[in-house]
């Protein structure tokens, strides 16, 4: 690229220039669209502009970086001073003035010029010269920069059989060089046809005339675009060509004549006179009036369809070419679904009827022609921001395919951006609330199963559950006859079934996930929280079934029912008694152990096996209260002696220690409150597996529990009874007690994950409202 | 540079798209060459499922000079996209985003009543999504 020396004003102006059509803030890549705007502003003939953007080496690259836009700006203002357009123009021309670029008169003119107002170098060059006005603007503002010009062209009418000539070529280079040539002739053609008075439809165009050849350029269709040239034509430089812009469209209008409409000529001058800084591709009413005739004639109900194959009959009737109906195709059909609504339908008929008048199309659907959407309207603040949409979201390719026409609706890229930012938001866990229904869910299963299958809605839960339920849920089965349910529930997820195997005599090795896969009905997801929410939930029930006994340290659960079992932490022990293995997942085991719980309270021979076999250290305690609390009679002796039996073998104090009353204290240092544990398990799958092993073991421990002859219920049981399952559960306690090392280990493990995710947590909480 | 390509059942392109426009004839030529390999990758799928998974074909074959990737519709619609190695920013994703980009665009195209398929594609919208999306690339 050709060294350029800029003057500071030039330097500033072209940078302000190269940020205005930097639409993609990509900082070194001018927006073609833009680009072509500007220079399309710059009111150069088309071959000029060709030159200008093969000097500056756009050509070459396909597009424009910033040394290219500038050469090209300053390569403008050599165009515009008249001078060749040579490369060594760039830097030996002096005192250049700044490119002029006609832009359209709103704020954007008064803002441009009030920034550059303070250059005292080119004061004139600024009086006329605004940065091209948002693309958007242009193709809806057209009859905003129409009136400028047509203000001063006011004297150049008598150029109107000219302007037509100039006018559209200067428009050809927006559009795909590719057709846009061929049009370019056709559109020649159509100037110079006698003002025959097109009739009203065109009325508005007379004002949008320079808009209209602005707008069809946006589109920078990768064509060398035209250099960004430096040239600071002047406006009052080139005022024929400005006049020309002005006039084109006036005598495009005169010209055009209606397809299928005898217009009435007077009507149309008329209208051009009189129409103001109206959009020129606004659809009078007698053009609508026409169009939803003609939409009748194909289709009778106005709010259907028009099928593409019955639209490209009509259309092709206009004799357009293919290639252009192909593209006014595109532009009209807003939803991209082949067919046409009736808004559809006009714009479409507009913009053919438009083309036949010479109108080059634009780039992207005008504001007005856009489909009536419902919100569409409101959204767009004014045409000039529509327009800027349409401009900038061509190049964003939205998202979302359907309703992503960038470039026709201001408010679909919104919508495509908003698609895309609910996407990545997405992905938040969700599990927050399952352990509601989770518990309830269980809740209900308990209440529809009968002992024998107390956990089999503990079952169903892990299967809403996803990991983390299992833990849970392998725990809770483990409570009553359907341990092994438990177990197998767990089997099915966790990984290591082998403690289970070993220590349990997997009756139902599959038992337990069957009932799950048969009732899920609450959704796969259970983090772990849901664990302990729904062992809240047992609790409670189970509590309520049960003599309130001990329910002190159970009293706590029936307020934890709800989703969160916060309360359960406190009476996360307890619950935990039938979870286990839950330990870690402590505070997610809580809730699950309640819930496996409340079945026990059904089953408390049950309760007894899970007391001796608790393997959360808390869960021990809270088994062992549980067993107390729910058991009446011998299931409290039992329990109390296979707790102690438990407290011997198992893994420490939290045994003793966590007697019921303390049953918070085993649980604290898991105890953290459930809801962020919950939470965490949730969100950390690694807990998962974890709490599955847990509930596997838990799971184990409760199958080994309730291989052991079920101890009978009733309260007055035989104190032989009692004593053989004594005896029971001693042999099961050692076993348990290996796998309680084991799951110990796995504690200490899972202690450490789950303070590096409560670490996490606290670092994510601020977040946590996105 | 890059380029990329769309190709119809029978192989012969309905689109082709180069940035910068030197060394087109590389590129073709390169596009080509790899529509052996799209051939025997579309083989292989054999079953009658067709995923979005499966329509994307990743890369077909990296050379010193640049990557082919390779996208295939249900309709056996190619696309191929030529990319330069130097540019090790791109990811897979972001290829795989590119071809669901110009496969929404195509479909678009296919629903332009005056397209008739196995036409060339002069869509503007498509020529801007296009240079768009190489402009991300180069």
């Amino acid at each position: 690229m050709e060294g350029v020396t800029l003057s500071e004003a030039e330097q500033r102006y072209y940078c302000d220039l190269f940020s205005y059509c930097d639409t993609e803030s990509t900082k070194k890549v001018a927006s073609n669209g833009r680009v072509l705007e500007l220079f399309r502003a710059a009111q150069l003939p088309n071959d000029v502009v060709m030159q200008i953007m093969e000097l500056c080496g756009a050509t070459r690259l396909g597009y424009f970086g910033r040394s290219q836009f500038y050469i090209a700006l300053k390569l403008v203002a050599v165009a515009q001073s008249g001078l060749p357009l040579r490369v060594e123009s760039l830097n030996t021309v002096k005192d250049l003035p700044l490119p002029r670029f006609v832009v359209s008169k709103n704020e954007q003119e008064s803002r441009h010029t009030a920034l550059y107002s303070s250059d005292a170098e080119n004061p004139a060059s600024y009086s006329g010269v605004i940065p091209p006005p948002p693309p958007g603007r242009i193709q809806g503002k057209k009859g905003s920069v129409s009136h400028d010009a047509v203000q001063q062209r006011t004297s150049t009418d008598q150029q109107e059989s000219t302007s037509p000539i100039v006018s559209p070529q200067q428009s050809p280079p927006t559009s795909p060089h590719t057709w846009r040539k061929h049009n370019r002739h056709p559109s020649g053609g159509n100037n110079e046809r006698p003002l025959a008075g097109p009739g009203p439809f065109w009325a508005p165009f007379s004002e949008v005339q320079p808009g209209s050849s602005t707008s069809s350029d946006p589109i920078w269709s990768g064509h060398s675009p035209p250099p960004h040239q430096e040239n600071w034509v002047s406006f009052a430089d080139t005022p024929p060509t400005s006049a020309l812009l002005a006039m084109h469209p006036a005598s495009v209008q005169d010209q055009t004549t209606v397809r299928t409409v005898a217009s009435a000529t007077t009507a149309n001058e008329i209208r051009r006179q009189s129409s103001s800084y109206d959009d020129p591709w606004k659809i009078t009413d007698e053009q609508r009036q026409y169009y939803v005739n003609q939409f009748k004639t194909i289709q009778p109900d106005l709010n259907g369809f028009i099928p593409g194959s019955a639209a490209k009959e009509f259309f092709t009737k206009s004799k357009l070419p293919i290639l252009e109906l192909s593209h006014i195709w595109e532009l009209s059909d807003f939803d991209k679904d082949g067919a046409l609504t009736l808004d559809e339908f006009c714009a479409a008929f507009h913009l053919v009827v438009a083309r036949k008048n010479g109108y080059d199309l634009p780039e992207k659907l005008p504001e007005s022609l856009m489909p009536k959407l419902i919100d569409l309207e409101d959204s767009t603040v004014g045409e000039q921001t529509g327009e800027v949409g349409y401009s900038g979201s061509p190049a964003e390719a939205p998202p979302s395919k359907s309703p992503s026409m960038p470039s026709l609706n201001q408010t679909w890229p919104e919508l495509n951006q908003s698609s895309e930012d609910t996407a990545i938001v997405h992905p938040v866990p969700i599990r927050m609330t399952p352990s509601k229904i989770h518990m309830q869910e269980m809740e209900l299963k308990r209440t529809g199963s009968d002992h024998a299958n107390p956990t089999s809605p503990l079952l169903v839960k892990p299967s809403d559950l996803p990991e983390e339920n299992k833990m849970g849920s392998s725990v809770k089965f483990t409570s009553g006859n359907t341990v092994t349910d438990g177990y197998s529930s767990s089997d099915s997820y966790t990984s290591d079934p082998e403690q289970i195997g070993n220590a349990v005599t997997r009756q139902r090795s599959h038992s337990g996930t069957s009932p799950d896969n048969t009732a899920p009905p609450p959704p796969p997801p259970r983090p772990h929280a849901s664990h302990s929410r729904s062992s809240s939930l047992d609790m409670n029930r189970s509590f309520s079934v049960t003599p309130g006994q001990q329910q002190a340290g159970v009293v706590a659960y029936p307020p934890a029912v709800p989703p969160r079992p916060q309360p359960s932490q406190g009476a996360g022990p307890h619950v935990h008694r039938s979870v286990d293995a839950d330990g870690l997942i402590a505070h997610t085991s809580t809730s699950p152990q309640q819930i496996p719980e409340q079945p026990n309270f059904a089953d408390f021979s049950q309760f007894e096996a899970f007391a001796v076999s608790g393997v959360n250290k808390e869960e021990e305690d809270e088994i062992e209260t549980h067993p107390e609390v729910l058991q009446v009679e011998k299931p409290s002796d039992s329990a109390s002696s296979l707790r102690v039996a438990k407290a011997d073998g198992r893994v420490e104090d939290k045994a003793p220690a966590n007697v019921p009353s303390s049953a918070g204290k085993g649980t604290t240092p898991l105890a953290p409150p459930p809801k962020p544990i919950r939470r965490r398990l949730k969100s950390e799958d690694e807990l998962r597996p974890e709490a599955e092993e847990h509930t596997q073991k838990t799971g184990v421990i409760a199958a080994v529990l309730a291989s052991q002859p079920s101890i009978p219920r009733s309260v007055g049981k035989d104190k032989k009874a009692i004593q053989a399952s004594i005896r029971r559960n001693k042999e099961t306690n050692t076993v348990l007690a290996r796998l309680n090392s084991e799951l110990q280990q796995q504690l200490k493990d899972v202690l450490e994950e789950r303070i590096s995710l409560e670490v996490q947590l606290e670092q994510l909480r601020p977040f946590s409202h996105l | 540079p890059s380029q990329c390509d769309l190709l119809c059942s029978q192989n012969y392109p309905l689109y082709i798209r180069s940035v910068p426009t030197e060394n087109e004839l590389k590129f073709h030529y390169t596009v080509h060459t790899s529509l052996d390999v799209v051939d025997e990758k579309i083989s292989a799928m054999g079953k009658a499922l067709v995923d979005q998974r499966e329509l994307y074909l990743g890369l077909l074959y990296p050379t010193e000079d640049y990557k082919v990737y390779g996208y295939v519709t249900n309709s056996k619609v190619k696309f191929v996209m030529v990319v330069d190695s130097s540019n090790t920013a791109l990811r897979d994703n972001e290829i795989r985003s590119m071809f669901r980009k110009l496969h929404n665009s195509y479909t678009d195209i296919m629903c332009n009543p005056f397209y008739n398929p196995g036409d060339r594609i002069h869509s503007r919208a498509f020529d801007t999504m296009v240079n768009s999306m190489m402009m991300q690339v180069c």
